[in-house]
């Protein structure tokens, strides 16, 4: 068995225990002054933990780190964890109780978007801010909301046209998870297929309980694309990229996604398995920076072991340090005084540059095209600088309309 | 297989003078309550009351007429969805919160007429609710894609139907209900339910259905179409589950396909096993009891939630084998000496 | 003919994955009654247990055994200490096994995290015309296929089956006969966590292992055993059989929404 007693206890007792010790902050000399408060609402329990255990011990460790350096506007932060269970309902009881009693000046949560869908009509009326550190299907026009992980258009128009110039995958065979993101995400895959001159041959949705995938295996080798696309999601569909290697293999088919690996999928399946596979990403740990190498260091030593720590973990730290910049910038941590300061908010992290894009209140960031290596992590192939937001700009203008607050579905034809 | 008999039986008595006292002692202070608590409460126990009648609807149906329906949350899921998908699509909200308990109770009487008037019963009546609930769930999460839309709402699959509007007042459709009012809206609905139900069953409607509970054959052989009144009863319990349906959708503005699901039907069964399903007030208390439990279990960084309620459940049957206030009405009767059972 | 092989090929997948996860379910449920709602994380444990005797060094079909000895005990004290005060009391079983799942699910998630833990099969694919498939595939036909036969015969030709099958039927005839039920009830429930761990086990390269895999499994299962209605081992058969059958050829055959 693989695991310490240290990390035993990291995950029976939660991250919460390291996080803003009294002791941290009187070392700090910080302690005096009254706590800026920042509430996490996210699943440590249910089926959603596994895209949220990594980011709950991010988030602490960005809220420590912050502490440690004297705080934020010469006053500490203290840090509100709600485990919202894998359950929509209480994301709703959470995001009440955060901002109405324990009064936090922002909150950092949510995974799905059903459940940011939830939290984001509360956040609104009780003129609160929300950082929704995931990765989504975009289209989010709220004032109250900051997107800080990849939408479809900022990461699909990197990847595919590589992989159909660079690699000859010009037929395309699409697979994704029946629901929101994934019916989204195929619709831009097909146009920016075809935009490239390539073709799209079918487009599968799986509902997320599918493990059994060798029918559609069969008829993709009827089909016989150059490359599968895969916007498949959560623990049952692993079983695609099992059985896709068993049965076809990367050395005989591309096969490329945009959702593998954010959950730390490579380091569940086998070296083999895992071997070929085309994503684009915003941060995979062996980026070769050094801002990479350090975040990646300092959180290993904070957790206490030597997991890989991955994008959605990178995405709490992410969304708490560009929080903590606007602070700054604003001078104040009022949401209103953070909103006002949030366009243009740079914070040089992980993964690259991040800017928060005002008109949207998504962010610009780098994106990377790895590839899956037999070490169960990511060969970085290139990097494409500053990719914006495209498809939420396209129907979202927070400028002009500062009062919006709807989720826009963008019309692709 | 047969349940073994239950060492409380409920029983139809006309209530008693305390009863009464309780049940306006409780309406006063359920509606002083939101002028001393803040909002953020009111919201945790409005969530309570909402889900504790659902509870009551099974219970109902479970401790009074003898049908275990598992799948009580296919009725709780309907309502929600009748009431969003009418909500959004007329703007008004009164219809659709009536239409919430009607449309859930139709169904209800639909696939109550197959299974009673097929003689199903006990236990694999259990599971063909269950099985419901389940198929209704996978279909509802089947509706991801934009083709499936009723008037001009997205069913939304997966991740349900965000954005469901709150109920405007009947009188005054400019004004909706802000927190507060769920709050009201939600004791309220709660408090006539429940003294519904209970004076329902002491008339002779209601006897009838003991008297099934008891003993069917026998009550067929006096006379009553017993096959009738549970059915009756079946639709009844699913108008009931239907609007807690539509009041969980006012209640947190959205509905999704995770109220049909199987972790939604086990759950209603534990709060109704946890308070004990002898008496109605039982289940009440045993769902306020589970949900303040999870909910503040959620935010004392305990780890894994469902360690701590996994391991309560398993001890909470193993001890407590009646439920929680049939067990603590034992012990009290005992330790006052008034015990009418012998201790064997 | 290439057509014909696919479409076997696919039903029997489906079909051997139906009686995987129900088999246990059959004789738990099926024969003596008990709700398990923790069915789905015996499969689970079933999982791990392959998982971790795998990366011991164990080959795979060593792990198979293991998975099927750690979760038969399991089985053993979970009836012991839970089950066996409960017989009888369908809904207090319901309720109890219900906690256990959670608390199964807790324990494994802070002892190995969420993510998914996996052994990859070595045994590569051979193709059928056009198509490849997997040979694994193939070898949990024939395991699944193997486990019906082993317990049909069981329950059917064996001094155990006889008195399995009495005590069930009537459990105070069989005490009258000096059968010791309390130990039957036990074996029996033994036997289908077995059966349950096994199943976890042999999904494990299709599926890998995760702390809440269990709830993609368990609705099918239940549904597949009351389906196979009051005959339990051959109508989980027949209803794995039918719900196979239907799965294999409309996931291959339902046209793709080709855009």
């Amino acid at each position: 068995m693989r695991f310490s007693r240290r990390q035993f206890m990291m995950s029976a007792t939660g991250a919460l225990v390291y996080a803003s010790s009294a002791g941290l902050l009187k070392r700090a000399g910080i302690a005096a002054e009254e706590p800026i408060r920042v509430g996490n609402i996210l699943d440590q329990t249910g089926v959603l933990n596994i895209y949220s255990l990594k980011q709950i011990q991010a988030v602490a460790m960005a809220v420590d780190e912050i502490n440690a350096a004297g705080g934020l506007l010469g006053r500490p932060l203290e840090l509100f964890f709600y485990d919202s269970q894998s359950n929509n309902q209480f994301n709703a009881q959470y995001t009440t109780q955060a901002l109405v009693r324990d009064k936090v000046q922002v909150i950092h949560g949510g995974i799905t978007s059903s459940s940011r869908e939830v939290m984001r009509p509360i956040v609104d009326r009780f003129r609160g801010l929300l950082f929704y550190n995931s990765l989504y299907e975009g289209g989010v026009c709220d004032r109250r909301h900051v997107s800080t992980g990849m939408v479809p258009a900022q990461q699909l128009e990197a990847l595919i046209p590589y992989v159909m110039n660079e690699l000859g995958g010009k037929r395309g065979y699409i697979l994704a998870a029946d629901y929101n993101y994934g019916h989204i995400t195929a619709k831009w895959m097909q146009k920016i297929i075809r935009d490239n001159g390539g073709e799209d041959l079918a487009v599968e949705f799986f509902p997320l309980d599918v493990t059994n995938f060798a029918p559609v295996l069969s008829r993709i080798q009827e089909a016989k694309p150059d490359v599968v696309w895969s916007a498949l999601v959560g623990g049952a569909h692993m079983a695609f990229y099992r059985q896709f290697e068993q049965t076809i293999g990367k050395k005989n088919m591309l096969l490329a996604s945009s959702t593998y690996g954010v959950g730390r999928e490579q380091t569940q399946l086998s070296p083999e398995e895992g071997d070929g596979i085309y994503i684009a990403t915003s941060f995979v740990d062996s980026l070769p920076t050094e801002n990479a190498k350090s975040f990646v260091e300092r959180f290993q030593a904070y957790v206490g072991n030597d997991e890989y720590v991955g994008e959605y973990g990178e995405y709490g730290y992410r969304g708490v340090t560009l929080w903590a910049e606007a602070v700054r910038k604003a001078g104040a941590a009022d949401p209103d005084s953070v909103i006002a300061a949030l366009g243009g908010t740079q914070v040089e992290g992980a993964g690259g540059l991040y800017t928060i894009d005002g008109q949207t209140n998504h962010t610009t960031m780098d994106i990377h095209i790895v590839r899956g290596n037999k070490e169960q992590s990511f060969d970085v192939l290139k990097s494409f600088p500053q990719q914006p937001p495209k498809d939420t700009q396209l129907v979202c203008n927070l400028y002009e309309n500062p009062n919006d607050t709807t989720q826009y579905e963008v019309q692709i034809d | 297989m047969a349940l073994r008999p239950l060492g409380m039986q409920p029983a139809a008595e006309p209530p008693k003078w305390w009863w009464w006292l309780f049940v306006v002692a409780a309406t006063a202070v359920l509606f002083a309550l939101p002028s001393y608590i803040d909002i953020a409460v009111q919201l945790d126990m409005s969530v309570i009351f909402v889900l504790a009648l659902l509870a009551l609807s099974m219970s109902f149906l479970w401790g009074y007429v003898g049908i275990l329906s598992f799948g009580q949350t296919a009725f709780f899921g309907l309502g929600g969805y009748t009431y969003a998908i009418a909500a959004m699509n007329f703007g008004e909200t009164t219809g659709p919160l009536i239409g919430a308990m009607i449309l859930p109770a139709l169904f209800a009487g639909v696939i109550g007429y197959f299974m009673i008037y097929g003689r199903v019963s006990g236990i694999y009546l259990s599971v063909i609710t269950l099985v419901v609930t389940l198929i209704l769930e996978k279909g509802v999460r089947a509706t991801s894609g934009e083709q499936f839309v009723i008037g001009s709402v997205r069913v939304g699959g997966q991740n349900g139907i965000p954005g469901v509007p709150p109920l405007q007042l009947p009188w005054d459709p400019s004004t909706s209900l802000f927190i507060d009012g769920v709050f009201y809206l939600s004791a309220g609905a709660l408090v006539l339910v429940y003294v519904g139900l209970r004076l329902l069953l002491l008339t002779r409607f209601g006897r009838v259905l003991v008297g099934i509970r008891e003993n069917e054959r026998r009550t067929e052989l006096l006379g009553y179409d017993a096959r009738r009144y549970k059915l009756a009863a079946f639709v009844l319990a699913g108008g009931v589950a239907g609007l807690s349906g539509a009041l969980y959708g006012i209640w947190g503005s959205f509905v999704g396909p995770e109220m049909f699901g199987l972790g939604q039907a086990a759950q209603v069964i534990i709060w109704v096993i946890v308070g004990g399903k002898a008496t109605l007030i039982g289940p009440i208390v045993g769902t306020g009891l589970i949900q303040y439990l999870t909910t503040w279990l959620g935010t004392q960084g305990v780890g894994q939630v469902s360690l701590v309620l996994g391991g309560v459940l398993v001890i909470f049957v193993l001890v407590f084998q009646q439920g929680l206030l049939p067990s603590i009405g034992l012990l009290l009767a005992q330790i006052t000496g008034r015990s009418k059972r012998s201790e064997s | 003919m290439e057509q014909v092989a696919i479409y076997a090929y696919q039903i029997g997948f489906s079909f051997s994955i139906f009686i995987l996860i129900s088999l246990g379910l059959a004789i738990i449920f099926g024969m003596m009654g008990v709700i398990n709602l923790a069915q789905g994380e015996f499969l689970m444990l079933g999982a791990y247990s392959c998982t971790m005797a795998a990366q011991a060094g164990l080959p795979l079909w060593m792990a198979f055994i293991v998975a099927a000895i750690v979760v038969g005990l399991f089985g053993i004290i979970v009836e012991r200490l839970i089950i066996r005060f409960l017989y009888g009391r369908v809904v207090d079983t319901l309720l109890a096994t219900w906690g256990l799942s959670l608390f199964i699910v807790g324990a494994v998630t802070s002892v190995f995290g969420p993510q998914t833990e996996s052994v990859a099969s070595t045994l590569g694919n051979f193709a059928i015309g056009n198509f490849t498939v997997s040979q694994y595939s193939l070898v949990m036909m024939v395991i699944a296929v193997a486990l019906l036969v082993f317990c049909y015969a069981l329950f059917r030709y064996t001094r155990f089956g006889l008195l399995a099958r009495g005590t069930m039927q009537n459990a105070a005839m069989a005490r009258g006969l000096g059968v010791g039920t309390d130990r039957i009830y036990m074996a029996t429930f033994g036997l289908g966590s077995a059966l349950t761990g096994l199943a976890g086990a042999v999904l494990v390269p299709i599926t890998g292992a995760a702390p809440t895999m269990g709830i993609f499994f368990i609705a099918k299962a239940f549904i597949t055993v009351i389906a196979g209605g009051p005959m339990p081992l051959l109508g989980t058969i027949s209803a794995s059989g039918l719900f196979g059958t239907i799965d294999g050829i409309v996931a291959y055959a339902s046209s793709s929404v080709v855009g």
